[in-house]
């Protein structure tokens, strides 16, 4: 009740459209009503030879009552509509909204699946509710009042046995739609295993065809098929039995209204215009009766969707920018880590005590086994994450006393693993920097060696890329993503350079790209291989969330450590392979 | 996976192009054509579920008969032995009714069932018989909703939709039908309404479908919009680029809100138009009606049952305009299906194609040249022999064809001119089935499917023992760090493996080869992925991997493959060098340039500040 609740406060700001709403809804109930009572007027007129002229009073009555009616429900369908549509947009904006500030570490946990489910069929179930089903429910309630007083007052006996029936009828409606319920949610699932069937064997096509895994494959996705034509068999059987149940439900009283009805007429107690009365009524309940059990499983969709969206909004930010966060404008680059602790998850540490500091301009190397805490620090100095403990400084300013969107702009991290929006390529050069002119984007495609390149495509800078356009090769992509960081043009540079897809000659060309890109900037370098940092100014050699090694190369190469030993044991497969013998 | 650059499949075909259109014709005869085909084993029960409807319309047509008759012979003339049996009589119709629909529902929903399953595994297993340059120009978000998507379409074409309309249309004419036989004068006058109905729905239509292929657009781009927002979540933060994007987004969000409230304004249109002409309806019952029961040419009677007649005329008809925009979508999904059942795989099995046995090894290509799209070949007059257990490694910068040679080997492509022969062999008199038992690919990205780590390594050899699954862990090293996770070898592998690291993905991939023990083993670019601390213990295993078996290395890095017997160098598409690491080091050619140009590159290549 209380998502509920909730869930309206969204629909709450177009409530003079919600009224606007509930009055044509009201309008057309009660033409709606009128409508069988002038009918039942008019057969009596017929029946004991009454008066032409009233006939000609009904029909006037009936064609405006059905004017009036048309007209008012296209009125609430429509504002229903733009009710629930709206409501549905501030809600899908707000999710949206939600999602971009979410720190990693919600979305870390996250599956991509799961977060498009809520954005899209959680608010398609709370949009039917608010389009249907909120004001659907106030109708069920008006008509049904409306339609027992008025067969009450017309005949009470007939009446109650008329509407004796309805409860029974809502009650199986309900029941069903219970028993069917879970059913439908074992198919959503069993379908959703169907995907990711096919999709593994889509996307792993060449594995299957290297180990002539066809016959087998076909074999799992027609046993992931058989079980989901078994569920559907069993909701086609309970639907079977239940559905024309309430219908056969509906006829019986139509048949007691017809026998006892019938018998009152002929006594005189009852005309045969109340008799039409009773049947056209009876007609007009059967459908909202027959649809409660819709409406309850709508009820329960829509509570167990907005406790999903719910979710969603209720998660704090890891990250909180403070109210008197200041814009930290353009930074130099001195850094320090003041006894900075850090975890993940509230056991295991990641970083431990860790302090250092490094001066404007530097080459700082991180480097250390995976695990070992490197990219932990790289993910703490653009405040991806927050310290546990300690604090970081730029300039000598907390970064968590800076605007996060100030500190950003400083501090870029160019990601191993490149995202390509759906965008053109200058778009996605200019990803970081929208208002970058067309000279600025050259400018960086050029020094990023990426220019010559993107000048070979048909369209150039209005080339595609992305999910719906053509594919980059990897080292295409890492000169991109250091085109896109060149042009926003940061004071301090994170790389990652963990494991390396490209062959030699792209990487030449990547390396001569970085080095255009760390000039002038303190830069942190994540790393395996040892003999490319041999110029840092600063080697962190960190073990399980600790520096246990700092210095520069040579320092370190003199102290008989962990540094010294992995840079000979690399070295040493590089002789053997007789990549670099002339190296030392 | 093999898009490794320029050199690599380009081609863009034209089956991603039809896309975005929703809606076809409402009749198609090539799709209609085919559909007898999943109709005919399910026939006996489509015939049942058909009955059943047919009597459920009948009887629902039945009752309100049975209240004019009521009301006219019995109560009327206060017979009321007759109104028992009406009463009894209207019962009995409402149990038609139930017995009519239970059948309907039931046999039509099997038989429904029946055909989603049989296309969807056909589809499936069709899907498995194309070739790899299929799936080169196809993306699998498409065949995605081919599979799942348009056969849901087509099954409820087949089973619910057309027989709603049969209904509709069945119980329309049943109205009219029982109307001009209890009155043709009064059911002619209250019939003029339908033509008016008709052509007003026409003119509807071509608007009303308009906008629901805009709502439909709008629906694909605010999906496309939010996947990319969080899936490219970590750029977005990293660029502090939030404000944008929401700014984006809300632009596509008002977009879909406005397609789906302009469509609401035509969709409610239909019901003033209904209302209003149901109520014409009522009047001319009530006054032409009215006169001839007051000038007693017809009882009071008739005209309750023509008021319950008009109650139930107009929903077969509002059914009918939304089951026209159900059939435009099922036949464009049924067109999407048979143009992809209809794709002839590329590379089939020759008629006389016979079983491979077990081969020892030996390899050679003659005179093999190979395009992938044609007029940019992309191999040219490939000679290569490989002796049985040979290790050849084969280098060349990006493009040089590296990746092809192992695709026409494979016969994952077919070559154009020349022959791959394997033990004398040649590939394509063999089955492609028995060709792919005798190789083993170890890929530059490690794919992983879901399910434990047991079943991803006995992929290749289903039924090896667990002995045998841990001695082929242990010689690609993988055993130890399996050992090492909470679940050992019954550790599931997360959404494409997401809980390993891409080196241990690698290790369980040269395990998964090793188990299937082929006699010829490829690994291509199997290094490159890994961080280099992955890559030296991989080195380890490779020396026990490769004994005893013909092995092709292709690798980026050459300190990968000093060790090989046998190095071949590639140029554009054509063999330039082949020798010893020694021999093409002493050569001074092309090899000797490469590595010399890793080597100063490798002693320049550190951060200059």
């Amino acid at each position: 009740m209380k998502i509920l609740f909730r869930l309206m406060v969204f629909t709450g700001k177009y409530w003079v459209l919600l009224l606007l709403a509930f009055v044509c809804l009201l309008i057309t109930t009660a033409s709606g009503l009128a409508i069988p009572w002038i009918l039942g007027e008019a057969i009596d007129t017929v029946a004991s030879q009454g008066e032409r002229s009233f006939l000609i009073w009904a029909v006037v009555v009936v064609f405006s009552a059905t004017t009036l009616r048309g007209i008012s429900a296209y009125g609430y369908s429509y504002l229903s509509v733009v009710v629930s549509q709206k409501t549905c947009y501030d809600i899908r904006n707000k999710l949206y909204e939600h999602l971009q500030r979410l720190s990693f570490a919600f979305h870390d946990q996250a599956q991509t699946g799961q977060l498009m489910s809520r954005a899209t069929t959680d608010v398609e179930a709370i949009r039917m509710f608010v389009g249907r089903g909120l004001l659907g429910l106030i109708q069920m309630f008006i008509l049904f009042i409306g339609i027992s007083y008025i067969l009450v007052s017309i005949n009470w006996q007939l009446a109650l046995l008329t509407l004796a029936f309805l409860p029974f009828v809502g009650w199986r409606a309900i029941s069903n739609s219970r028993h069917i319920r879970p059913m439908w949610l074992k198919i959503q699932q069993l379908m959703a295993a169907l995907g990711t069937t096919l999709e593994e064997n889509l996307t792993g096509v060449r594995v299957v065809k290297a180990f002539s895994h066809q016959a087998e494959e076909t074999q799992k996705f027609s046993a992931d098929t058989t079980l989901l034509y078994n569920e559907h068999i069993r909701v086609a059987r309970q639907m079977a039995l239940n559905v024309p149940l309430m219908v056969f439900l509906i006829s019986i009283p139509t048949a007691l209204i017809l026998w006892y009805g019938g018998q009152q007429v002929i006594a005189g107690t009852l005309t045969i215009g109340n008799l039409t009365q009773f049947i056209l009524y009876l007609g007009m309940m059967a459908m909202p009766v027959r649809r409660l059990g819709f409406m309850t499983n709508l009820l329960s969709r829509t509570i167990s969707a907005g406790q999903r969206i719910f979710e969603i909004l209720n998660t704090r930010p890891m990250i909180q920018e403070k109210i008197d966060a200041i814009e930290a404008g353009i930074l130099k680059g001195q850094i320090n880590f003041e006894d900075v602790s850090f975890s993940y998850n509230l056991t295991t540490p990641a970083l431990k005590n860790i302090s250092f500091s490094v001066k404007p301009g530097e080459l700082v190397a991180l480097v250390g086994n995976s695990g070992s805490g490197k990219s932990t620090i790289a993910h703490l100095i653009p405040r991806f994450y927050d310290v546990k403990s300690g604090r970081i400084t730029i300039d000598g300013i907390d970064i968590r006393d800076m605007t996060i969107a100030s500190l950003r702009s400083n501090v870029i991290t160019a990601q191993q693993d490149v995202f390509l929006f759906s965008a053109t390529i200058r778009d996605n050069i200019a990803y970081g920097a929208t208002s970058a002119s067309k000279e600025q984007i050259i400018e960086v495609a050029k020094a990023a060696y990426l220019h010559d390149f993107i000048q070979s495509l048909p369209d150039g800078y209005n080339t595609w890329v992305g999910e719906r356009g053509i594919t980059l090769s990897g080292g295409e992509k890492q000169r991109l993503a250091i085109a896109r960081t060149l042009l926003v043009n940061p004071s301090i540079l994170i790389l990652d350079d963990s494991t390396s897809s490209v062959d030699a000659e792209t990487e030449y060309l990547i390396r001569r790209a970085l080095d255009k890109l760390i000039k002038g900037r303190t830069t942190f370098i994540i790393t395996h291989r040892l003999p490319i940092i041999k110029n840092a100014d600063l080697i962190l050699m960190l073990k399980e969330g600790q520096i246990i090694e700092r210095g520069k190369h040579d320092d370190l190469l003199a102290k008989n450590g962990l540094y010294q030993q992995i840079y000979n044991s690399q070295l040493s497969v590089t002789i053997v392979s007789g990549e670099t013998q002339e190296e030392e | 996976m093999y898009q490794g650059g320029r050199g690599g499949p380009q081609v863009h075909g034209t089956f991603d192009a039809d896309e975005d259109e929703a809606l076809g014709k409402v009749y198609n005869s090539r799709v209609i054509k085919r559909l007898p085909k999943y109709l005919g084993p399910v026939k006996l029960w489509v015939a049942l579920g058909a009955g059943g409807m047919m009597v459920r319309t009948l009887a629902a047509l039945a009752l309100p008969y049975l209240v004019g008759i009521a009301t006219d012979k019995f109560i009327q003339a206060g017979n009321l032995s007759g109104l028992n049996i009406i009463a009894v009589a209207f019962v009995g119709v409402g149990l038609l009714v139930w017995a009519g629909q239970y059948l309907e529902t039931l046999f039509l929903s099997y038989a429904g069932q029946a055909i989603l399953y049989r296309m969807r595994t056909e589809m499936f297993a069709h899907l498995q018989r194309l070739s790899l340059s299929f799936f080169d120009r196809s993306k699998v978000g498409k065949l995605m909703s081919r599979v799942q998507n348009d056969v849901q379409q087509v099954q409820e074409l087949l089973t619910s939709d057309v027989l709603n309309a049969v209904t509709s249309v069945l119980t329309l004419i049943g109205i009219a039908g029982v109307m001009i036989v209890m009155d043709v004068r009064l059911a002619l006058l209250t019939l003029t309404v339908v033509p008016v109905l008709g052509v007003v729905i026409v003119i509807w239509q071509k608007y009303a479908r308009r906008a629901f292929i805009r709502v439909r657009r709008a629906i694909a781009m605010v999906n496309a919009q939010l996947q990319e927002g969080i899936s490219g979540i970590r750029v977005t933060q990293s660029l502090s680029r939030e404000e944008i994007n929401l700014r984006q987004f809300d632009g596509i969000n008002e977009i879909h809100q406005k397609a789906n409230i302009n469509a609401a304004k035509l969709q409610s249109l239909m019901m003033p138009l209904v209302e209003i002409l149901t109520g014409v309806a009522y009047s001319l019952v009530i006054v032409f009606g009215g006169y001839q029961v007051l000038a007693g040419e017809m009882g009071p009677g008739v005209l309750i049952a023509f008021l319950l007649y008009i109650q139930r005329f107009f929903n077969p008809v509002l059914e009918l305009t939304m089951l026209y925009t159900e059939l435009q979508r099922a036949m464009a999904s049924g067109s999407r299906i048979f143009e992809l059942l209809d794709i002839e795989p590329e590379i089939k099995d020759s008629p006389q194609a016979i079983e491979m046995p077990l081969v020892k090894g030996e390899l050679k290509l003659q005179q093999v040249s190979f395009s992938y799209q044609s007029g940019v070949e992309i191999l040219h007059d490939i000679d290569l022999a490989i002796r049985a257990g040979e290790t050849v490694a084969i280098v060349g910068r990006t493009g040089a064809g590296k990746s092809s040679l192992v695709n026409i080997i494979t016969r994952f492509y077919e070559v154009d001119k020349g022959a791959v022969i394997i033990d004398g062999y040649n590939v394509r008199s063999v089955t492609q089935q028995s060709l792919r038992r005798q190789i083993g690919i170890v890929l530059q990205d490690p794919f992983l499917f879901s399910g434990s780590i047991a079943d991803n390594i006995r992929y290749g050899h289903i039924d090896a023992t667990y002995q045998e699954l841990i001695e082929a862990a242990q010689i690609a090293g993988a055993h130890d760090f399996i050992t090492h996770l909470d679940h050992g070898y019954d550790t599931l592998v997360g959404e494409r493996g997401s809980n390993l690291s891409a080196g241990q993905r690698q290790f369980i991939c040269l395990a998964r080869a090793i188990l299937a023990n082929p006699p010829i083993l490829i690994l291509d670019e199997a290094t490159s992925n890994i961080d280099t601390n992955a890559e030296r213990l991989m080195q380890k295993s490779l020396h026990s991997l490769i004994k005893g078996r013909t092995c092709i290395i292709i690798a980026h890095r050459l300190s990968t493959i000093t060790n090989a017997d046998r190095i071949i160098v590639l140029e554009k598409g054509k063999i330039v060098e082949s020798g010893s690491h020694q021999e093409l080091l002493d050569k001074q050619g092309l090899y000797y340039h490469m590595c010399e140009a890793i080597s100063t590159f490798t002693k320049n290549n550190m951060f200059n500040l």
